[in-house]
């Protein structure tokens, strides 16, 4: 390759909001549940239904604009983008084009090559599509309207990005800001959080920029990058040889790391958007924008930064804390229940963290109750049960949730101290381990711990370390 | 006539409206859509820079609904009018090749 | 008098005094859709088994104290765009042939409330859009004073009916006129409220920002009395305006003394038909005789109304009639190849020639490259004309003119020059487009002896000032006079029953049932 190319690229990213209802009527936005229980005649497109606007949507747009610096549009409206498609009842989609609720933001990036700032053109508000079930067996498509008319945010960048680096740090970024305000639990695998990907190439130095495309089906982190090399690659090699790039819709299939156009020609990319008349436009006041301002929840910086002040815990452990929204709730709910942010944060750095990489899950996925961690910990700390013990339940409310209490007693995971029963125990180990005790006495003082291992493994595991420690120093 | 209606535009407007017209329904509407194209013309002679298009006659906003699930499951009411039902879902034509 | 030839109101109140069951009114409405239906086609679903069972439960409603509305246990039938619970809605089209609504219209809602016995779903223009009754699937309804002549449209089923004394008032709805054309070619009474004062919730969307539903009566005090009782404030309905007032009915005052009424010259020039002109500056005369202050002005803009009208009405119908696909309900056309083809099909057999070429006018002024052109400027257009209505109501209370530049045409005349039939909205499209509330009152026959209607228009609101001045207007004018032709096939019919009866011993009272859902 003779020339330089540098890669633009521009994000959509739709966001589910995490409200209870959908945008437009009362029905459940709950996941699963089986197709079509969550619907009615206004998110089934059925003849004189009418839509009215759920006031929770407008307030977690205002949220986000506000977290990305956008300017809030006072005065907006919805319009309809008409296109047939069966995941889409009315055949036409309520969104908001001519007057979008945000617009102009953006948000500081951080990547190995330093800070930068990736603009944010708008931000609308929208209704999600129902899910098609392509179905084999009678090579048909089923619509399923459980997801349609769920409220979505569609978060437009700038064309600002020059890398997948740059991207992922950026979704990275977003994604923690909504989930810190609580509009959305932003999980890209369940589909809450989706990315389209418009990327075009231009030769370096070039003022203009080059066509670009737009990829969708983007379902993770991993696929998005693979989707820029493999698309930026395509574009490359079409102009090299001299071909032009095509401005159009194309789907990334992750397994063969390429790219598909999407339309036939029976899309004529024509939405014909128009104001829609069922719905009025929405004013926002000052005293409303204010209020939401007023009720903002602390964002990552202002929480490191309290942190700091308030718990005794290291900069590190802040900082990680507070990479995922999950964390930190889970970190300050435990500690206000138990008090000991030191002993808190060592459980959600250590076990935690080792068994989330060990089933490669996001801190998103932690399903456990700070009252179960802040019960084990309050456990660990009266001597009611030893550190082996309690590493063992931690696992079982990662993994189930259980009342460590509870479990505990089910299990007979009491910490032994009675010294009758130790002893007694202990007599035995050395009895069995004759060679041992030999050592010991000879000098050998680091067989005290394979012998304190030997009763503790005679003992379930339930033994007060301390106490077993005593003994066998006295027996010997 | 002044607005002449090609076959490409007649065409496209059924693609836009899913619509399929015979050759003869298409003259038709060619002619239609042109002449009231004409007559919709007239606007031209009204001077409206500086109006405001107006979407509502009133100035009505916020109209808003609290986040409460209000409706159950409404399905087999919803699905009885459906033209092709299969697993409690709307049958179509395969949307993918 | 005969049962359905009294008001609702005067219905309403027999059944209150108990001198006529609900029963007998409905049977009695049952029947004289049986006679005059092979005649009218007024009707596109009837349901007498649903509305006698009905009929039963409201009676008891009424005896048990429950039901003390002044419409109680009066027949009514609703247009066939607003959405009946369990009774079959088409809209008139085969795209909606068999579609049966799990829900029902705030408006119908609000009917039953009050004690309202659905009779059935009236003939219309398919989507509402036509100006005859001539567009529906079902076939044209017949103007039930002379039949070779259309009822006007698109509510011509619900006039036909009322005028007709099948029932004695019905619901329409009115987007560029069709309540107050067809209540004015079928010498009936019809109202259009102000935009948002009937919950649009179940009326099946043709022009979003220009729909109302209201009511047809054979006066305006029956009028008053619907409008009563089916506006409201909705909160399913986004655009429904929370009103100060919905008291309708003690605007009927025998009194105009010192009201200020306007005619638009620009109503009375040329294309206006003599015989009209001359029944609607009667009709202006008598109230200027009871102290109305009446004078001619100009309103200017008229002529722009039309083409503004078709511009947002097409447009808004595309949109709203894109839902009509093959997929959720109604029409799939039996063979196609694949998903794009399903949806060609299925819409371009089951939309009627009219729907289509709005459809795609629609389409077309919404597309890429002409949205500013055609849609911006109807919509700057609309404001114009809003404003000059502003102006006029500065210095007037209503608005008087006539409401079509002619009488019925006869059946077939009008489809054939589309172009031709939308101009003959040029009175009443205008009113739509500004929001404003307005009446159709019968104010005399032409030489045919066919109904000529006079319009009443007020100011956003001001329902009561057109009510006021419609009340004194018939006070005047002597109570409503029904067509003879349904007077002379009841009568015929009566002395065959009679015979009937005679040798059979089979009592009146037992018909209706039959072929009460009408297959395209």
């Amino acid at each position: 390759m003779s020339k330089q190319y540098e890669t633009v690229i521009g994000l959509e990213v739709h966001v589910e909001l995490a409200t209870k209802t959908k945008i437009f009527c009362g029905c459940s936005t709950a996941f699963g549940g089986a197709p079509n229980t969550h619907t009615c005649p206004v998110c089934t497109g059925m003849p004189g239904s009418l839509p009215v606007l759920n006031k929770q949507v407008v307030e977690y747009a205002m949220a986000v604009g506000l977290a990305t610096n956008c300017e809030i549009n006072q005065f907006c409206k919805f319009d309809r983008k008409n296109y047939f498609y069966p995941d889409n009842p009315q055949n036409y989609q309520i969104s908001q084009l001519y007057l979008p609720i945000c617009h102009d933001g953006g948000i500081e990036i951080e990547t190995a090559a330093g800070k930068k700032v990736i603009g944010i053109h708008e931000i609308h508000m929208e209704e999600d599509a129902g899910k098609l079930i392509h179905d084999e067996w009678d090579d048909c498509t089923l619509v399923d309207y459980n997801r349609s008319g769920v409220p979505l945010i569609e978060i437009v960048s700038e064309p600002d990005m020059r890398s997948a680096e740059e991207v992922i740090a950026y979704l990275d970024k977003l994604r923690l800001i909504v989930q810190y305000l609580g509009a959305s639990d932003c999980k890209l695998q369940e589909g809450s959080m989706r990315a389209d990907v418009n990327l075009s190439v231009r030769e370096v130095g070039a003022e203009k920029f080059g066509t670009r495309t737009e990829m969708k089906n983007l379902n993770s982190f991993k696929a998005i990058a693979r989707a820029i090399e493999g698309e930026r690659a395509r574009q490359i090699e079409l102009l090299e040889e001299g071909r032009a790039v095509v401005q159009e819709t194309r789907r990334w299939d992750d397994n063969k790391e390429y790219s598909y156009p999407m339309r036939s020609k029976e899309d004529a990319h024509d939405y014909r958007y128009f104001p829609d008349p069922d719905l009025v436009p929405v004013v926002i006041s000052d005293e409303w924008l204010q209020a939401v301002k007023d009720r903002q929840p602390e964002l990552r910086t202002e929480k490191l930064e309290r942190y700091r002040k308030e718990f005794d815990i290291p900069q590190y452990d802040a900082e990680i804390l507070t990479g995922a929204k999950k964390m930190a709730d889970l970190f300050e709910e435990t500690t206000a229940l138990c008090g000991k942010p030191k002993k808190v944060s060592n459980w959600l750095m250590g076990e935690t963290l080792r068994l989330l990489k060990e089933e490669g899950a996001e801190p998103d996925a932690l399903a456990f109750s700070p009252e179960h961690l802040a019960k084990l910990i309050e456990l660990t700390d009266a001597g009611t049960i030893n550190q082996t013990v309690a590493k063992e339940v931690f696992e079982k409310i990662f993994r189930e949730d259980i009342d460590p209490e509870r479990y505990v007693e089910e299990h007979g995971l009491r910490m032994v101290s009675d010294e009758g029963l130790l002893r007694a125990v202990v007599e035995q180990v050395i009895a069995a381990n004759p060679q041992s005790v030999a050592d010991y006495r000879g000098g050998k003082d680091r067989v005290l711990g394979f012998l304190v291992g030997q009763t503790m493994k005679q003992m379930k595991g339930k033994a007060n370390p301390g106490a077993v420690n005593q003994l066998l120093r006295e027996l010997l | 006539m002044a607005n002449l209606i090609s076959d490409e535009t007649i065409e496209y407007v059924g693609i836009l409206a899913k619509l399929e017209l015979s050759e003869e329904e298409k003259e038709q509407a060619k002619q239609d859509i042109g002449r009231m194209l004409d007559y919709v013309d007239k606007l031209n002679e009204l001077d409206t820079s500086g109006v405001e298009p107006m979407s509502h006659i009133f100035p009505v906003h916020n109209v808003f609904r609290d986040d409460v699930v209000t409706n159950g499951d409404d399905r087999d009411n919803l699905l009885k009018n459906a033209p092709k039902v299969k697993d409690g879902s709307w049958q179509v034509p395969k949307t993918v090749e | 008098m005969e049962i359905m030839e009294m008001t609702a109101l005067e219905l309403g109140w027999k059944i209150r005094k108990r001198e006529v069951s609900v029963r007998e009114a409905v049977q009695e409405s049952l029947d004289r859709i049986h006679v005059l239906e092979g005649t009218l086609n007024s009707f596109v679903t009837l349901d007498p088994e649903r509305a006698l069972a009905r009929a039963d439960e409201v009676q008891k409603g009424i005896d048990d104290g429950t039901l003390t509305a002044p419409l109680a246990g009066v027949p009514v039938a609703v247009k066939d765009n607003i959405c009946t619970k369990g009774l079959r809605t088409t809209c008139s089209s085969k795209i909606l042939y068999n579609f049966v609504p799990p829900y029902q219209a705030e408006a119908v809602d609000r009917l039953y409330a009050a004690g309202g016995v659905i009779i059935g779903k009236t003939n219309m223009d398919e989507f509402a859009m036509g100006s005859t009754t001539e567009t529906s699937a079902f076939g044209p309804t017949k103007n039930p004073w002379n039949p070779e002549h259309v009822p006007g449209g698109s509510s011509g089923g619900s006039c036909a009916a009322v005028a007709s004394c099948e029932v004695p008032y019905a619901l329409g709805s009115d987007t560029g006129g069709s309540i107050r054309q067809p209540g004015s070619f079928c010498g009936v009474t019809g109202l259009k409220p102000t935009y948002g004062t009937v919950s649009r919730y179940g009326l099946v969307a043709y022009g979003s920002s220009l729909d109302q539903i209201g009511p047809i009566a054979k006066d305006i005090s029956d009028c008053a009395a619907v409008l009563e009782t089916i506006a409201s404030y909705d909160k399913k309905d986004s655009t429904s305006v929370k009103r100060e007032s919905y008291d309708f009915t003690s605007a009927l005052i025998d009194d105009v003394k010192g009201m200020k009424i306007g005619i638009p010259s620009d109503y009375l020039s040329a294309g206006l038909d003599e015989e009209v002109k001359g029944a609607v500056l009667r009709a202006a005369e008598v109230l200027k005789q009871k102290g109305a202050i009446v004078e001619e002005f100009p309103l200017s803009l008229v002529e722009y109304a039309i083409p503004a009208y078709y511009v947002i009405a097409c447009a808004e119908a595309s949109s709203n009639l894109a839902r009509f696909d093959g997929v959720k309900y109604g029409y799939r056309a039996p063979e196609y190849e694949g998903l794009h083809s399903m949806y060609k099909k299925s819409r371009s057999e089951g939309f009627g020639e009219e729907v289509k070429r709005r459809i795609m006018l629609g389409s077309f002024v919404l597309s890429s490259g002409y949205y500013d052109a055609y849609y911006l400027k109807a919509l700057r257009t609309k404001a114009l004309i809003k404003q000059s209505f502003d102006r006029a109501f500065a210095r007037y209370d209503v608005i008087l003119g006539p409401v079509a530049p002619m009488t019925a045409p006869r059946l077939g005349e009008s489809l054939s020059d589309p172009l031709q039939m939308y101009l003959g909205d040029i009175y009443t499209i205008s009113v739509n487009l500004a929001g404003l509330p307005a009446v159709s009152v019968p104010c005399g026959l032409d030489r045919k002896g066919l109904p000529i209607g006079v319009q009443l228009i007020g100011d956003c609101f001001q329902e009561k000032k057109i009510i006021r001045a419609a009340y004194a207007y018939e006070q005047a004018r002597g109570s409503w006079q029904a067509p003879e032709l349904a007077a002379a096939q009841m009568q015929e019919d009566r002395q065959a029953q009679s015979q009937t009866v005679a040798q059979t011993g089979e009592a009146k009272g037992q018909r209706g049932g039959d072929g009460h859902v009408k297959t395209i």
